[in-house]
């Protein structure tokens, strides 16, 4: 194969080294959180991790583990860099997005560290393209502090049973209010838009269910703008858990199959909408 | 007067994927008939930036009965068939205009090259429209060709190999490593590509440096062929 024809001697100049037999599985998974323009790029030995921000009140971020990728060489112990995602997702589909039988394009990913641009090469039927996306400074991404020991609620649902309600979701609607109880109605996604109120209630003993830890009850209203890309992760994955904190910060974990069944996932976090008065 | 009778639905089908064609490329153009040949002209003028085009069909194989006389003072022109009945509105172009529509010479070119299978370059094209505007199209003697574009942004070249080159074409003192390079803007070139709707038997491109380059489709006996000039 043409890509691992590079000889040792031009390796050992880049900090970061990232081969994939099929790009797919890393370009589905970045679409999934393209709702801005740029990214930012950390790697460390687990893997790399793709964040988007939004006002400073939504973040998104894609982990893709190292054991995902056919090598993965890291020289030092963080890398980090910004970069054009819509430029890189269009390097990375060059050879047409399809998931044609049999067609599959290789990549391998070079970066030599801070101040270089990101090195591409891509391979698909003996024709190889070559990309060299320039690299910014990179915006700290926000610490949400989200921590797993101070969630108030929690759910997991099979995506299916969502695919419908977010599909559907009135977009004259400013807010998404999600309300999450350990009583009726348990589990509801509302919108208020131009047309009325529409509610999707999520019963506890529903089948779609997979967890239900809802220990008070908790209304909150997230803007809709916001929140609805998170419709892309929603639309790839198998599962997802919504979780709040006793600020009400909203936190989506989708858990996605690659084209080879493994598993990545990506997360939302987003912050309530304060303005809002509680009814 | 022009009289044509179209011969049967085979001939009817691939007439019209040959206008389906040029109606990608064009909504008027100008039909130009001899005793052997029919030429659907677009004729940019291509020193001007515009894009220039020719097909040429061997009208024995499109058209049963085909008679030609000379120019007539009645501009009337309409085609009956028995399969088809079409009258399509034409205007006739005075006789002291004609020279602009001889067919036009082969441009002496610097390289010749078998086109790489048209759905990839689609693919590579449609993506780095999105990229750039302009596009370098380059290749040399040795079948290798490249498609590269460049911005502050980024910059993304496709390379073709072993795409071989006609006979026929430029001279052996070339060093077959040298690139012939022409800068196109990328619509033009997409515009092309989208337009195609049969498989050519045969896809060459004859590039002169940094002025023209002219794409040729061969299916059977009809020829398509493009010019797309270099942005100045």
């Amino acid at each position: 194969m043409p890509l691992s024809t590079q000889s040792q001697s031009q390796d050992e100049q880049y900090v970061l080294v990232a081969n994939l037999d099929n790009a797919r599985n890393l370009s589905n998974i970045l679409k999934a959180i393209t709702c801005k323009d740029h990214a930012v790029f950390t790697a460390t030995a687990n893997g790399l991790k793709v964040t988007v921000e939004d006002c400073k009140c939504m973040q998104a971020n894609a982990f893709i583990q190292a054991d995902i990728f056919q090598e993965y060489t890291l020289k030092e112990d963080m890398v980090i860099f910004q970069i054009n995602l819509t430029v890189l997702l269009d390097c990375l589909n060059i050879f047409g997005g399809s998931t044609a039988a049999g067609a599959s394009t290789a990549l391998r990913m070079c970066y030599m560290g801070y101040g270089h641009p990101l090195l591409l090469f891509l391979e698909e039927g003996g024709v190889v393209t070559v990309c060299k996306i320039n690299t910014q400074e990179p915006e700290e991404p926000i610490d949400f502090e989200f921590s797993s020991c101070n969630v108030t609620n929690k759910v997991i649902l099979q995506s299916e049973s969502l695919k419908e309600a977010f599909s559907e979701l009135d977009m004259t609607s400013e807010v998404l209010q999600i309300t999450m109880s350990p009583s009726q109605p348990y589990f509801r996604l509302s919108t208020f838009g131009n047309s009325g109120n529409a509610h999707y209630d999520y019963s506890k003993d529903s089948d779609m269910m997979e967890l239900f830890q809802c220990n008070k009850t908790q209304t909150n209203r997230y803007k809709m703008s916001l929140l609805k890309p998170s419709t892309k992760a929603l639309a790839i994955s198998c599962k997802v858990s919504v979780r709040t904190d006793s600020r009400g910060l909203l936190s989506l974990q989708y858990l996605v199959r690659n084209d080879n069944g493994q598993i990545c996932f990506v997360e939302y976090f987003c912050c309530p909408d304060e303005e809002v008065e509680e009814e | 007067t022009y009289l044509v009778h179209i011969l049967d639905d085979i001939f009817c089908l691939q007439f019209s994927g040959v206008m389906t064609t040029i109606s990608k490329l064009t909504k008027t153009c100008v039909l130009r008939l001899t005793p052997d040949h029919l030429f659907f002209i677009l004729p940019g003028k291509v020193t001007n930036g515009g894009v220039g085009m020719w097909c040429q069909l061997l009208q024995a194989n499109f058209f049963q009965e085909y008679q030609m006389e000379g120019v007539t003072s009645e501009p009337t022109l309409s085609s009956v068939g028995r399969v088809v009945t079409h009258d399509v509105p034409v205007d006739v172009i005075p006789r002291r205009l004609w020279q602009e529509f001889q067919e036009s010479g082969v441009p002496d070119f610097d390289v010749s090259v078998y086109l790489p299978p048209l759905k990839t370059m689609k693919s590579v094209v449609d993506r780095m429209k999105n990229l750039s505007n302009f596009l370098v199209m380059e290749a040399n003697l040795n079948g290798d060709m490249n498609l590269k574009i460049q911005t502050d942004l980024v910059s993304v070249t496709t390379h073709f190999k072993d795409l071989g080159n006609p006979d026929g074409g430029p001279t052996q003192s070339r060093d077959p490593e040298v690139m012939a390079e022409v800068t196109v803007d990328i619509r033009k070139l997409l515009q092309f590509l989208m337009g195609q709707q049969v498989n050519p038997s045969k896809a060459l491109c004859n590039i002169v440096h940094q002025n023209v380059v002219h794409l040729v489709l061969l299916h059977e006996d009809v020829s398509l062929q493009y010019f797309i000039p270099a942005v100045s």
